[in-house]
């Protein structure tokens, strides 16, 4: 199949960024979109240009590394999706793809599709864990877990801090991503000894780090690859205030 | 030094309690003293960031370096199907002996029993840990542990987070370690790619990075240096592992004097989504706990054209259940990949170019409901319906084998310590304890056992038996490595070839698969080698990287990185060589038994190779003997 690609190209974070469009003829569609762009920057190469950066490492869907915008979707179009397992058959012959990085003031642009989301190390530094040292653990059948609470803990670790919900959130805001691992620690027995202390201290990271409150409009679910509930802001909310 | 061999340092006496009675000896250093030492942690999968957390809490100052943006990414969270631990609690039968001998004979007998049977002892306490951290493993309704089984064993022992094992295990051990980073004990380096490894006076005191935004390249110097790097499968170019994953930490060690042990063990995974298109860029796994509710089969007849749906039972072959009425299904990896090979090979195989076998779910959506198997193995379904673009629950997924897992690696004595004073392993960088083949669910336990629980005690042994002074960035030894790192960087930025990358990588993937992939035979890896040694001489006159040393370029780093595939491919080809035996993953064709099964030759090779880089001339083999005393090798046999 044929496709164009509208990609946003930036040297630099102090450099203006701008689109460029690339046109791929022959590619199969049961490759990625990624690659895709490994085949356009092989193109690009060989004829003396600068490829196109962008984060990518495992390549099925569970290391969080890539990420950027397709036609102003975080990930694309397909739900429950990063772009890495995003493949050309979903798009028509002839598709102009507009390809751009996530947008945020608290993920600051490195090139092209490339930005930095430190912000969500720090936010796991500020209290996402269970203070425990090396050694220092019970048997862990001591700790009876009920399956369906086991569960729902399960589904809000999933989280793969690739950062979609901060970039499709009017507001920039990191509430889904702190909301999942509030979730997924306040649910278990192990992280109940900490867990009004990191509810608070997460949420003012956050503010610290600049993302935004709340924008209500459930984008961040919509587009979480983890499919992780919005609902899940909501019980954040509610931690706060208890 | 015997055989040209450091002391590997394995305890006398009885097995069972050696590390015990190991740890107890092993000297202890104050934790003030701690504070005023610093160590060096490369990698933040499993090991390495199971290591770095430790070693804070003990007190040391810790840096941990990864190429990755956050720690978070490291491939470990790529793991699937589950965690190896004999628990005893179930009334299968399972014990601490039956994980070690398990582990030793799915090895193939080519490990150290000593190391199998302290993994299989520090295995339940990875759990307990796990736990602590709030790891969300599966439960019983009652509130207990949930298990499952895994090719290679008959009991149920492995422990798992649906199909996300590895994440959820990583993400413990990451969020451990960003606690120790906020407490001030840990500096994070992220973005770094480490290029050299810094010995003074023959002693590893630090490395040689490049900062991947900045370009800048960079000297850390510490006490001690671990290295937790990961596997080396990429030099396939098609490969399960994540893109990034690469040799070069152990690589250059390997170069500076370390031993590399075991180098062509590497593992072929029998369950990966089938290749199609040549800019496919990796093969991805599915776990191979699927085998649990999944039969394997191909057509009778070949050149069968028909839907799987349309193909009835009785002209429907279930291979391995035919083959290995025991194990069924469940037979080890490398048994798997090579029976699945084979019937490709005589025209039976299914899917594009006939390269792949059914792996159908069909009889167990039947018996419990869809449901119930989306419970179990969600996440993995989606996974294959998004690459394949076939619904799994309504037709059978097509599987390949892929390489995988690499046993290799550098080799470490019972400290984790490679033949370079001072310098630390883990995890898939080295080489140990999987013998010839790996176990699946056992990669996970090993690689928090050598970082949570061994290389802790070790690496604090070694500092007190050599108290050492700091090295300063600019001594002698940091300026030569950062010298020549800077000139292997500028030969490449300045090579005036027209070809990317890319393509010679997967001119050197197509070579070692053919050459030294399921199975292996004399000539074909003598030419192997030859065609590896000519493709190099073109990388270097032909490859292109466009671009500067400062800044990102993405394509330098792959250079990089290729470029040292390219001497460890000839290491490989070289050991698969000179191990005149079968043995696990390794299949050499002139020997096998008459009806086609590996045959291992006890007599000659019951021994870890051990290679030495030679400047001057061909590396040199050195062997270091497997004693065996508890168990006695006997022929695996999973009929």
């Amino acid at each position: 199949m044929k496709l164009t690609l509208r990609i946003w190209r930036q040297s630099s974070a102090d450099q203006p960024g701008s689109y460029q469009s690339h046109q791929l003829e022959n590619v199969s569609p049961d490759l990625s979109l990624l690659e895709a762009l490994d085949q356009l920057n092989e193109q690009l190469i060989s004829s003396g240009e600068r490829p196109v950066s962008f984060e990518h490492d495992c390549r099925e869907g569970i290391c969080g590394s890539c990420g950027f915008l397709v036609n102003g979707q975080a990930h694309g179009p397909r739900a429950a999706t990063s772009v890495c397992q995003l493949y050309l058959r979903e798009f028509n012959d002839g598709a102009v793809l507009t390809l751009d990085p996530w947008r945020a003031k608290a993920f600051p642009p490195i090139q092209d599709l490339m930005v930095d989301r430190s912000a969500f190390d720090r936010l796991i530094a500020a209290g996402g864990y269970c203070s425990t040292g090396t050694g220092q653990a019970p048997d862990g059948n001591a700790l009876p877990v009920g399956r369906e609470q086991a569960t729902s803990a399960f589904s809000t670790a999933t989280c793969i801090g690739c950062g979609a919900c901060v970039a499709s959130c009017r507001n920039a805001s990191a509430s889904l991503f702190v909301a999942a691992k509030l979730a997924h620690l306040g649910q278990l027995p192990q992280g109940q000894p900490e867990r009004a202390r990191r509810a608070d201290t997460m949420q003012r990271q956050m503010e610290a780090e600049g993302f935004g409150s709340c924008s209500s409009n459930l984008e961040c679910e919509a587009v979480c690859p983890q499919e992780i509930s919005a609902d899940w802001i909501s019980w954040m909310h509610r931690e706060s205030r208890s | 030094m015997s055989n040209g061999l450091p002391d590997p340092r394995i305890p006398a006496g009885p097995l069972a309690d050696a590390w015990r009675r190991t740890r107890e000896e092993l000297p202890l250093i104050s934790p003030l003293r701690k504070g005023q030492m610093d160590v060096l942690v490369v990698g933040t999968g499993l090991a390495g960031a199971s290591a770095a957390a430790t070693l804070a809490q003990q007190g040391y100052r810790v840096t941990v370096l990864s190429f990755h943006d956050s720690p978070r990414r490291a491939h470990s969270v790529a793991a699937q199907g589950g965690i190896n631990a004999a628990r005893s609690v179930a009334v299968d039968g399972d014990s601490v002996s039956r994980l070690f001998t398990d582990t030793l004979k799915g090895g193939d007998f080519r490990a150290r029993e000593a190391g199998c049977q302290r993994l299989a002892e520090i295995s339940s306490g990875i759990i307990d840990q796990c736990v602590a951290q709030g790891v969300p493993f599966a439960r019983e309704y009652g509130g207990s542990l949930a298990t499952r089984s895994f090719g290679g064993a008959l009991v149920s022992r492995t422990f798992y987070a649906r199909g996300q094992t590895g994440q959820q295990l990583l993400y413990g051990a990451y969020q451990a370690l960003m606690r120790q980073v906020e407490l001030g004990r840990v500096q994070m380096l992220t973005r770094r790619d480490v290029l050299e490894l810094i010995t003074v006076d023959g002693v590893a005191r630090g490395v040689v990075a490049r900062h991947l935004l900045s370009g800048e390249l960079e000297v850390h110097t510490a006490r001690t240096v671990l290295l937790c790097t990961g596997g080396y499968s990429n030099v396939y170019f098609l490969s399960t592992n994540a893109l990034k994953s690469n040799t070069s930490a152990i690589w250059r060690a390997h170069r500076k004097g370390a031993l590399f042990a075991n180098p062509c063990f590497t593992q072929i995974h029998p369950t990966c989504i089938p290749s199609g298109d040549v800019f496919q860029s990796k093969l991805t796994l599915m776990s191979e706990s699927l085998r649990n509710d999944g039969r394997v089969w191909l057509p009778k007849n070949t050149g069968e054209t028909r839907q799987p749906d349309a193909i009835p039972e009785e002209e429907r072959d279930y291979f391995l259940e035919r083959l290995y009425p025991t194990y069924g299904n469940m037979t080890p990896r490398d048994v798997a990949s090579r029976r699945a090979r084979e019937l490709c090979n005589a025209g039976r195989g299914v899917g594009p170019g006939g390269r792949s076998v059914y792996l159908d779910l069909t009889d167990a959506i039947r018996a419990e409901g869809k449901d119930a198997i989306a419970a179990r193995y969600g996440n993995l379904m989606t996974m294959y319906e998004r690459i394949s673009g076939d619904d799994p629950y309504r037709k059978p997924m097509r599987i390949y084998p892929a390489p995988h897992y690499t046993m290799g690696g550098l080799w470490v004595d019972y400290h984790l310590m490679s033949s370079i004073p001072g310098l630390f392993v883990l995890g898939e960088a080295n080489y140990s304890e999987h013998g010839a083949n790996r176990l699946g669910a056992s990669a996970l336990m090993q690689g928090l056992a050598d970082g949570y629980f061994i290389a802790p005690s070790t690496v604090t042994a070694w500092l007190a038996g050599n108290p050492a002074q700091d090295v300063a960035t600019d001594h002698p030894a940091c300026r030569e490595a950062l010298e020549s790192t800077r000139r292997r960087i500028s030969q490449l930025i300045n090579s005036e070839g027209k070809t990317p990358v890319d393509s010679f990588h997967r001119e050197l993937g197509s070579v070692m698969i053919d050459r030294c992939g399921i199975s292996r035979h004399a000539d074909g890896l003598r030419v192997g080698l030859e065609q590896v040694k000519a493709l190099e001489e073109r990388f270097e006159a032909e490859v292109r990287v466009p671009g500067e040393a400062s800044g990102p370029n993405a394509e330098l780093e792959k250079a990089l990185r290729v470029k040292d595939f390219f001497g460890l491919a000839q290491l490989m080809l070289r050991d698969a060589l000179a191990r005149e035996e079968s043995c696990g993953a390794h299949f050499r064709e002139e020997h096998q038994s008459d009806d086609g099964e590996a045959r291992r030759d006890d007599v000659n090779f019951a021994h870890i190779a051990a290679w030495q880089h030679n400047t001057n001339g061909e590396p040199i083999r050195h062997s270091e003997p497997l004693q065996f005393t508890a168990l006695q090798p006997s022929t695996r046999s999973y009929k």
